[in-house]
């Protein structure tokens, strides 16, 4: 509290910027110890704009105005604040505490851990065992006879950046962990990041060897050799170095480098060329930029995109993700990833090829632990990366933000495989940077036993777990072919687009615009209630007519069109046509009731083939009979009047039935 | 017509034919069949047989790109190249010589190959054994892809095996269009003045025009306009009675000639003491090169009510040009990202399509937003004009966003209005030949309207299949709705009479099924599309349709569509047991508890 110079301010301009926000609102500005607090003055609407302390990234003063002295809020999130303040003095005041409160030099000044969700000692504790990496590993089948746990660096007493629960080769002893640590940057000895249980082969990853020009290591020659032997299927590994190799040759010169392929048996090297952090901080700079722009031309725009680099680089991790994956699934043969020190690139290399190769981390909680896994245990430096201390500016990168983006281009070729939506992702995101919870603290595992983060602070994931319903993506298909295997993407450059949920909030069109997934999860919703309104319909019905219940299944087939149909121009109407080359697979309409199937089911009701429009049976039943109707009924109400609002105003509605009726 | 009677009896000929082929390929018959046919009716057309030096080759392996080959026999019939393995349920390949924009031969030892570029943007490669094989086939299909006259295309031989329901040559008359109107307003009039063409010859022989203005007015104004193009009107909005009119550009030349007939004309839409504005889609550099040519634009000083305002859309050369760079960098899958984006900024297409949104909006706005009638023209008016007339009304009017609704305004907007399709489409992306007069004006219509229907998904009654669909239609096919360049060719062509419309194919229940957006709710009001940069994408079901796998996006769809049709019928599942509860309940009196 010592740092705020002024907790309020009023008659204060805001213009949310980043929302394409044209007019200022007029209202009192408020500093907490934790948060700015915009309230808007207007009586009706009142409305509240909160930003954290934590995810404000800069704050700038322009020069002052007649109307008043300004200042420019940059958010970590990519929002931007303009504000308005009367009294230069004010300004001045809001100023300075903003400053100081932004740039935290204590982790003690975090706002996790003065964070209380309203939960008591045990669900804090419980929290952090929400994700459990162990059971992880084991759903992937390991340990087994090829790959082990060891205890080599319990105690971080190895390589302090690391988890002390890792995993090796069975044949790998403590000598051999210790002889190879000493030979990789930081002592980030190879350990397993994912192992493939249908091939075999494994995902390890490290950092780089100081072999310098010439130097050798007969213990990490070993281990490379026991990696590949703990493939039973191929005979040789690769080794995937992320970096340019010009980055990696120049690295020699300091007594690093990468693996000499006459000094390791059976190795094949491979330069993926992501650029390095420092490269990427600026490229992500001038994408920010690009989405800033106002009222830019299409050549300024796609000059600027083209400029930043920004999908050039993420095109480079995907492509790393993807050789590994392939490697992987189609060869068989185990990969061994590293960079320079083997937890920014390698981290997102090795994590994008998991989303490539196990289903699993395509759902929400498995992102969970992907994250968890490939980033915070092994010793990502989140707290350097995302400068939650005031620090050195130059450890600053949008590291995750890159793989995280990964994921995201991969939404967009894969629209059903991800059970989560770009909503989940962004919040990720958001919490990486804000420290509201402890998950991200710190740089390692290590950093957090020591800062005893468990005791002091939340987890985040079982806070995004608990808001699944709103982070679900309503094209999710587990029994779809996206869904299941290896997703192999397009990796042609027109397959990127820039992500504009991120680094463009703006999108001035009115009304505002519609999300056909937010549509659908609506529809899904409304889906859910209608299927327990019939389930009770059903019951009432059976009690009322003393007759068993008739469950009957609600089935639609499934229409085996694509939306781009290739249009035959033959003789043949296409229609026609097309059902001699694909034909319709019965058997793919799937049951979606949920209902227990009864014996005797099938019958459908001949109500069915009415095409009666819901509203109207509504205003058929008596209005005095409401004083009888349940709780149930008047849900019903709700229901029907917002299907009709779907509205059939403008269509056939003989069309729209037509569709449906044919189960 | 004795002779359309024996015409349709031969087509029927040739029809069944086309199904011997399609179901049993027996090659034999066919090519007596279509020899026949072509030697019986040798008196009116020339002899396709002619052309055909090979009819049939086997063992021809077709490659495209994220499906696999397929080996089999490939036949050249009048119209169709045609591949088939000959099994049963396999995919045959019917291409219409008329899509095919050029082709491409290579050779290694005695295998050609011949590479087929086709107007949709699809790229096939067939391997021919056998070099004279494969010479004879590439020189076929050149001479019948460039078959010139109009009398020889397909739609003129295509017979439809489907049920036609309504006849889409009556469906969207002008007149009816007409009857619409009134409905609103007794401001308008419908004019006979260009009945036969004398006065316009790319309009249709009714055009609205304002009540009190005669038709002597229309001819005189009409001598003002390029190409006759009198200021007519394109669309009434109901909300507040302003009007888009549109027209050929003023001839005022260097010596800046005025015509009382044509002031009095756009000035009879005005309200009193109201202005109204003109929207030149040309800079104000091209509208005054325009006078060396005996062109211009309304001086301020004729048109004092009228406020002028000067867009930047480009004339169709390079238009078509933006095209054939745009399709280029999309088939180059080499590319590094720079260099995909810097090609992709070069080809211009999408500052195209920014500058047509943006010149809507503004007309739109000068409607819907200042309440001002609105005059549009560029230079002919058939090509910016149209694209500004018509955008405009997919923002303003609901209606034209509903399947019919749009067909109506392509009717309307595109083809009554004298959009000449058979010049602008008689080559796309790929043609070696020298560009004549093509220019995808249409196909960017369609792309502004595909990046509106992106930005408000759910106001939309059609699917982006619907206006993928209609780009193909545009170009070739088997229907006659986008043959000629006017009505008046039309009619001279008697393609209401000889060819089958487009839309009597689609305005059927099952094509119309599956052109619906399934997430479709009527959406009364006005859509304002975002034209930043950020906003507008590269329209990829175009574009890229042929160079990436459709499968996953297929999947999205199928799924999209399901969990809609699985939520309708559940309820009407739960309305007709709500009903049955109702009943149960009124019969059973002892329910009626308190």
């Amino acid at each position: 509290m010592e740092h705020l110079r002024t907790p309020k301010v009023e008659n204060v301009r805001l213009l949310d910027r980043s929302s394409g926000q044209r007019k200022a609102s007029i209202g009192t500005l408020y500093l907490s110890a934790t948060h700015t607090i915009f309230v808007e003055n207007n009586p009706e609407s009142r409305k509240e704009t909160w930003v954290l302390h934590s995810m404000v990234s800069s704050v700038e003063r322009p020069p002052t105005i007649p109307a008043g002295s300004q200042l420019i809020l940059r958010c970590k999130d990519f929002r931007v604040f303009q504000i308005l303040i009367p009294q230069e003095r004010d300004c001045l005041d809001v100023h300075t505490s903003l400053v100081r409160l932004s740039r935290p030099e204590k982790y003690s000044e975090l706002y996790c851990l003065s964070f209380n969700p309203n939960v008591n000692k045990m669900e804090r504790e419980e929290s952090w065992n929400f994700i459990d990496l162990m059971a992880d590993y084991k759903r992937m089948g390991v340990p087994n006879n090829l790959w082990v746990a060891t205890a080599a660096n319990s105690e971080y007493r190895v390589c302090d950046t690391y988890p002390s629960e890792l995993f090796v080769p069975k044949t790998a002893t403590p000598a051999i962990i210790v002889g190879s640590s000493r030979f990789r940057s930081r002592g980030r000895f190879p350990a397993l990041s994912y192992f493939h249980q249908d091939t075999l082969a494994a995902v390890c990853r490290c950092s780089q060897p100081l072999s310098g020009f010439s130097g050798r290591c007969q213990e990490d020659e070993m281990m490379l050799q026991m990696l590949m032997k703990s493939n039973p299927g191929s005979d040789y590994i690769y080794v995937v170095d992320t970096r340019p190799k010009l980055n990696a040759m120049a690295n020699r010169a300091a007594g690093k480098g990468y693996e000499n392929e006459d000094h390791y048996t059976n190795i094949k090297l491979q330069f993926i060329g992501i650029e390095n952090i420092h490269v990427m901080r600026s490229s992500q700079q001038k994408i920010i930029d690009v989405g800033e722009m106002r009222s830019p031309s299409m050549t300024d725009f796609l000059y600027g995109l083209e400029n930043s680099g920004w999908l050039k680089h993420i095109k480079a991790i995907l492509d790393a993700g993807l050789f590994i994956a392939r490697a992987v699934a189609d060869e068989g043969v185990s990969v061994l990833v590293h960079c320079s020190d083997g937890w920014d690139r390698t981290a997102q290399a090795c994590s994008v090829a998991s989303i490539l190769l196990d289903p699993y981390y395509r759902t929400i909680k498995g992102l969970m632990v992907l994250i968890e896994r490939d980033w915070v245990c092994f010793g990502h430096k989140f707290s350097h990366r995302y400068a939650h201390l005031d620090g050195d500016p130059k450890e600053v990168s949008p590291v995750i933000d890159q793989f995280l983006e990964c994921v995201w281009q991969l939404s967009e070729q894969f629209p059903c495989a991800f059970e989560f939506n770009e909503r989940f992702i962004i919040s990720i995101h958001t919490h990486v940077y804000s420290s509201q919870y402890g998950t991200f603290l710190g740089n390692c595992q290590k950093e957090r036993r020591d800062m005893r983060l468990r005791e002091r602070s939340h987890s985040v994931w079982p806070q995004l777990w608990k808001d699944r319903a709103e982070y679900t993506n309503p094209l999710y298909q587990v029994e779809l072919s996206q869904s299941q295997g290896v997703l192999r993407p397009n990796t042609t450059p027109y397959c990127f687009k820039m992500w504009k949920g991120l680094y463009n909030h703006t999108e001035k069109s009115t009304p505002p615009r519609q999300s056909p997934a937010d549509f659908l999860s609506a529809v899904r919703e409304e889906s859910q209630q209608l299927e327990e309104e019939l389930t009770n319909h059903q019951e009432r019905i059976a009690a009322l007519t003393g007759k068993p219940i008739m469950w009957e299944k609600i089935e639609v087939p499934r229409r085996r069109t694509s939306h781009l149909r290739q249009t035959h121009r033959g003789p043949d109407p296409p229609t026609t046509y097309r059902d001699t080359i694909t034909s319709p697979a019965q058997d793919n309409g799937r049951k979606l009731s949920s209902e227990p199937a009864n014996q005797k089911t099938p019958t459908q009701d001949p109500d069915l083939t009415l095409p009666l429009g819901p509203h109207t049976q509504l205003k058929s039943s008596n209005p005095d009979d409401l004083s009888t109707r349940s709780d149930l009924e008047s849900g019903v109400a709700d229901l029907s009047s917002c299907s009709s609002s779907r509205g059939d105003d403008g269509k056939d509605p003989d069309l729209g039935e037509a569709v449906f009726i044919t189960a | 017509m004795q002779k359309v009677l024996s015409r349709i009896s031969q087509l029927s000929c040739f029809q069944s034919a086309c199904l011997c082929e399609r179901t049993s390929l027996a090659q034999q018959q066919i090519k007596r069949k279509d020899n026949q046919f072509v030697v019986f009716s040798s008196g009116q057309v020339m002899e396709f047989a002619e052309l055909i030096k090979t009819p049939r080759v086997d063992g021809v392996v077709l490659h495209r790109p994220f499906m696999p080959t397929v080996e089999g026999t490939l036949c050249l019939t009048g119209h169709h190249l045609i591949l088939s393995s000959r099994q049963d349920n396999t995919e045959e390949l019917w291409l219409l010589h008329s899509n095919i924009d050029s082709i491409e031969k290579r050779f290694v030892g005695s295998l050609g190959s011949i590479i087929v570029k086709c107007k949709d943007l699809r790229v096939i490669q067939l391997d021919i054994p056998g070099m004279e094989e494969c010479l004879n086939i590439a020189s076929s299909i050149e001479a019948l892809s460039t078959l010139d006259l109009l009398s020889l295309m397909y739609p003129f031989f295509y017979r439809p095996m489907f049920e036609v329901i309504e006849d889409g040559w009556n469906s969207f008359l002008p007149e009816d269009a007409f009857k619409d109107l009134e409905s609103m307003t007794d401001e308008w009039r419908l004019s006979e003045v260009n009945k036969d063409f004398s006065v316009c010859p790319s309009y249709p022989p009714l055009v609205a025009v304002p009540k009190y203005v005669d038709d002597d007015t229309l001819r005189k104004a009409a001598t003002f306009r390029h190409g006759g193009r009198f200021p007519v009107l394109s669309y009434y909005h109901k909300k507040n009675g302003m009007v888009m009119m549109r027209a050929g550009q003023p001839l005022t030349g260097t010596n800046g000639r005025r015509c009382k007939e044509d002031e009095k004309l756009i000035n009879a839409t005005l309200r009193p003491g109201k202005r109204g504005y003109i929207i030149d889609t040309r800079t104000i550099n091209v509208a005054q090169q325009a006078k060396a040519r005996g062109g211009g634009f309304e001086s301020e000083a004729n048109y004092p009510q009228w406020r002028r305002i000067h867009k930047a859309i480009e004339r169709s050369n390079i238009l078509q040009e933006s095209l054939i760079k745009l399709v280029e960098a999309c088939n180059d899958q080499s590319h590094s990202m720079d260099r995909w984006l810097s090609k992709l900024e070069a080809s211009n297409w999408q500052t195209h399509v920014k500058e047509i949104l943006t010149t809507a909006c503004l007309a739109a706005q000068c409607i819907d937003r200042e309440g001002a009638s609105v005059l549009v023209h560029g230079t002919e008016g058939t090509d910016s004009t149209l694209q500004v007339t018509s955008l405009a009304q997919i923002i303003l009017d609901p209606a034209c966003r509903t399947i019919r609704g749009f067909q109506g305004l392509v009717e309307r907007e595109w083809l009554q209005a004298g959009h000449p399709f058979q010049q602008r489409c008689a080559q796309s992306a790929y043609s070696n030949s020298k560009p004549r007069q093509e220019a995808p004006s249409f196909l960017l219509f369609l792309d502004c309207v595909w990046q509106i229907l992106r930005q408000f998904p759910c106001s939309f009654e059609f699917s982006e299949g619907f206006l993928v669909l209609v780009f193909e239609h545009a170009y070739a096919s088997q229907f006659g709705t986008f043959l000629g360049n006017s009505t008046a060719e039309r009619t001279k062509l008697s393609l209401p009479e000889k060819t089958v419309s487009l839309w009597s194919w689609v305005n059927r229940p099952q094509e119309l099924e599956r052109l619906t957006n399934p997430l479709y709710e009527a959406n009364s009001l006005v859509i304002w599309p975002s034209v930043a940069p950020q906003s507008l994408l590269l329209w990829e079901g175009v574009f890229l349709r042929w160079n990436r796998s459709s499968k996953c996006l297929d999947e999205a769809y199928e799924e999209m569509v399901h969990i809609i049709a699985y939520n309708k019928e559940l309820q009407n599942k739960v309305n007709s047991l709500r009903r049955q509860l109702a009943q149960l309940e009124t019969e059973d009196p002892l329910l009626q508890t308190p």
